[in-house]
């Protein structure tokens, strides 16, 4: 995990994007409990309240649980729904991004769909 | 803690201006400001160790002159040498116990040895560094409520740095209180602070959160002409350039109703960027 403070992005956003991150490859299994907030906290000299409200936010998608006394955990059906979320925003981030680029480019729909064929092949 | 209207003159020299602000419990805050704009005297201050000229300082509604229980509440680690070169390092933690009975002398071991920092060395054998690592491991050790730092990484190496603020964060996470973290290296405590004050030639010209900062902080780039064009009439605090490219920092809000042309964009920019551009203005006003 890192976090970039140069990042135009607010912190406690950063947080949360890099837990679910790691969930969603693994890192965070289902079922385990995630590092605590005064541990990512001392790691990355987070303010406290700013990991927490990180965290909110993943408890609030439903992809981690608090156990009362115990900690944060992944809740089993969270690598799921990153992946529905991601496949929502694949077309928005990715898609239409590359077709403003390649408009940009003079790029027609042809080319793109030749370029995404050898993309592919080659990866 | 509350400050009234405190302002110091060194002679006809007006180092502090009128400064009232309220320090809220537990919650970090970082005392931004060029060299010489007032933070070490306005700390120096809060703790009694010089005199305001005028206003007042209360700590929990009791004037913080000559009261050792409201003194009692507050710590400020700071730059001058108050130890005896003589003293060793154990003994100094003995005599700070004395004042503030609170003392957490297990914490101060397990840091004396996170640090790699001999107890029985005497205070004049110490460099620098260690030095502030003293200073810094019994302030985070006394049983205050309101811990000042002036300058706590002078002459540490970065690992050391990384690892005081690490401690920092742990012991605030297990015991909530308020600190305020003066330094020049404004990027390693951007994380860790919830409140930023900044003094500007000896006068309060920011008390907000953090994040209500960075919120209406931007930096607006592209060809000059158009970059001047969106700006003009925005608070704009500061510039860069490259040739032709420009940016542009706006401090407060944007005027939604404006198009932004396509060859233009706007960011949001970082505390330490937004500080160097709230504080250079004054360099600029002085040289007119």
């Amino acid at each position: 995990m890192q976090f970039n403070f140069d990042s135009s992005e607010p912190l406690y956003l950063q947080v949360a994007e890099q837990i679910e991150n790691a969930i969603f490859l693994g890192s965070f299994a289902t079922g385990e409990q995630i590092p605590s907030t005064t541990e990512i906290s001392r790691d990355f000299q987070i303010n406290p309240a700013t990991v927490l409200k990180g965290m909110n936010i993943l408890v609030a998608d439903g992809l981690i649980q608090k156990k009362r006394g115990r900690g944060m955990f992944v809740l089993e059906d969270a690598q799921e729904k990153i992946r529905t979320k991601r496949k929502n925003e694949f077309f928005q981030d990715y898609i239409l991004n590359m077709i403003v680029e390649a408009k940009n480019l003079g790029l027609d729909e042809n080319a793109i769909i030749s370029l995404v064929e050898r993309g592919f092949e080659e990866g | 803690m509350v400050l009234n209207q405190i302002s110091k003159k060194y002679g006809k020299q007006e180092v502090l201006t009128d400064i009232s602000l309220k320090l809220k419990p537990n919650t970090i805050y970082g005392l931004l400001g060029r060299n010489g704009a007032g933070k070490s005297t306005l700390l120096n201050i809060l703790t009694n160790r010089i005199p305001a000229t005028s206003g007042k300082v209360l700590i929990d509604g009791q004037p913080n002159l000559n009261n050792d229980d409201a003194l009692g509440k507050i710590y400020l680690m700071s730059e001058p040498n108050l130890y005896l070169t003589r003293a060793k390092v154990f003994q100094i933690f003995r005599e700070t116990a004395n004042f503030y009975t609170g003392f957490d002398f297990e914490l101060a071991h397990q840091l004396t040895n996170k640090f790699g920092l001999n107890e029985s060395l005497r205070f004049g054998k110490l460099s620098t560094g260690y030095r502030s690592i003293l200073k810094d491991i019994i302030a985070l050790c006394v049983d205050a409520d309101i811990i000042l730092l002036d300058e706590p990484t002078l002459g540490l190496d970065a690992n050391h740095r990384e690892l005081f603020y690490q401690e920092l964060v742990e012991t605030y996470a297990d015991r909530p209180r308020t600190f305020v973290i003066s330094t020049h290296l404004i990027e390693e405590i951007a994380g860790m602070v919830e409140n930023v004050l900044l003094i500007k030639d000896g006068r309060l010209a920011l008390d907000d959160t953090t994040e209500s900062l960075l919120a209406r902080s931007y930096s607006v780039t592209g060809p000059e002409e158009k970059v001047r064009e969106y700006t003009a009439g925005l608070n704009v605090i500061g510039h860069d350039s490259l040739g032709k490219l420009r940016s542009d920092y706006v401090f407060g809000k944007l005027d939604e109703n404006r198009v932004l042309p396509d060859t233009v964009s706007v960011e949001k920019i970082d505390l330490q960027k937004l500080f160097i551009n709230l504080t250079e203005q004054s360099d600029e006003e002085g040289q007119k």
